[in-house]
């Protein structure tokens, strides 16, 4: 199908963006590579009135590390972050997870943000940015404000942003040096939506051992002490269940045995690193 | 086309400056398709999974039909009738005919943008990552074996180009 018609324009500041989405009374989308927003208008599950195109806005492409706090902005793409153009802090996690989405041709366009706004339960900058504990940078008519991670998804496709305001970009701690990090995707053919997402990142120079379990219909599921799971080799007695019971997974069901293997699995990945870098 | 919307844009099409008026909701395939012509570019599932419709923006594999061409003003795209005359595309045309790498020739064209992108990009990929590569271009009739085998004999043929010269300048030595 396509797309139902639409207005659009190409700002060059967030101002100027968010002056032009403001008289849309909500009818008005941001947009940046389309990869998302483009096929739920082709299928018309979007109808917006007018697209307000932020990638013309060069601020939302500046990346920074001060310290130890790791800003990226909104507008890079997956490409970006696969091919290594931006120093991202996290010992190679956001690397390899850009990696992993969709195909070359949709990380070529697609972006950091826009996949964070459009909040996909199963896909991946969600729960990476979960288990980064990352915080969300946000500009609206108002003025700019932060969000917490944990604030940031209501719930499948939903998130915390007003309709008049623009993810300007995420911040979180760097990785330490020491650092180690899994993720593991469970999907039928490489590209897809997962349909279970685990990561980890274990951290003990900075006190943090914290697992995230994705994909599950809702925001990510936050494990913010996941050191019984890396500590357990015997997925069968172990501490998994009672996390993924936490996380609103019926055992006994699909999803169960899907989100277990993928958090086993995950787990498994830290331990093999004990001894080596990863 | 309902007038409200439209705007001018220009941007190049296949090294040759274009300057068209385009209704925003016009996806980049179906400009180049029905306005400019092109039709070489397929048009397959319209929400970016088939990948039949991948071109070249800027230098880099795009799906052109969840792109509107109106965000591609001041882009250079590239369909595959700009590759007439480009060194890699020509072998890889010869490949994908001698190893039988296409039946019905829907997905070809943006087969063969995904495959030189990873001629150029990934110059030592192995078979998995050829395979893995292509996982976002979708052939409904031929099968990827010969997909896979054709993009194994432009890779190898490079790489054996690649080492001659130094091949030769060990045997000198």
């Amino acid at each position: 199908m396509k797309a139902a018609t639409y207005d659009y324009a190409k700002p060059l500041t967030c101002d100027e963006a968010i002056a032009l989405i403001v008289p849309t009374g909500g009818m008005g989308k941001f947009v940046s590579g389309s990869q998302s927003l483009g096929p739920m208008m082709n299928l018309r599950l979007a109808q917006p009135e007018m697209l307000v195109d932020l990638r013309g806005i060069a601020a939302l492409r500046a990346c920074r590390i001060e310290g130890e706090t790791v800003t990226l902005g909104a507008c890079l793409t997956h490409a970006q972050i696969e091919d290594g153009k931006v120093e991202t802090g996290t010992r190679g996690l956001m690397e390899y997870v850009a990696r992993g989405i969709a195909y070359r041709a949709v990380r070529n366009r697609g972006t950091l943000g826009g996949s964070l706004a459009h909040a996909d339960p199963a896909a991946d900058w969600i729960n990476t940015m979960c288990a980064l504990d990352a915080q969300f940078l946000v500009a609206g008519p108002g003025g700019a404000r932060v969000i917490d991670g944990g604030d940031w998804m209501a719930g499948a496709f939903t998130t915390a942003l007003e309709a008049d305001e623009i993810l300007t970009g995420v911040r979180f701690a760097r990785l330490s040096p020491t650092a180690r990090w899994s993720y593991y995707k469970f999907n039928r053919k490489p590209g897809e939506f997962a349909e279970a997402i685990a990561v980890f990142i274990d951290d003990a120079a900075r006190g943090v051992c914290r697992a995230v379990i994705g994909a599950i219909d809702a925001p990510p599921f936050a494990i913010d002490d996941a050191r019984d799971l890396l500590r357990d080799a015997n997925p069968q007695t172990s501490c998994f269940d009672a996390h993924l019971e936490a996380a609103g997974i019926e055992a006994g069901s699909y999803e169960h045995e899907v989100h277990r293997v993928a958090l086993v699995r995950a787990a498994a990945a830290i331990r093999n690193q004990d001894g080596k870098a990863p | 086309m309902s007038d409200a919307f439209i705007k001018t844009i220009e941007l190049v099409v296949n090294r040759a400056p274009v300057v068209d008026r385009v209704e925003p909701r016009t996806s980049l395939a179906d400009f180049l398709r029905e306005q400019r012509m092109l039709c070489g570019t397929n048009i397959g599932c319209e929400q970016g999974v088939c990948g039949a419709c991948t071109i070249d923006v800027d230098g880099v594999p795009t799906r052109s039909c969840i792109t509107p061409a109106i965000s591609c003003a001041g882009s250079a795209v590239r369909t595959i009738e700009g590759f007439d005359d480009d060194a890699i595309m020509n072998e890889l045309r010869a490949a994908f005919s001698a190893e039988h790498a296409l039946q019905c020739g829907y997905c070809t064209p943006g087969m063969l943008m995904t495959a030189r992108d990873i001629v150029t990009r990934l110059p030592d990929a192995d078979d998995a990552r050829v395979r893995l590569e292509l996982s976002g271009n979708l052939c409904r009739c031929t099968g990827y074996v010969g997909i896979v085998r054709a993009i194994r004999r432009v890779l190898d043929a490079r790489r054996a180009r690649a080492a001659a010269p130094l091949a030769a300048a060990a045997a000198t030595a």
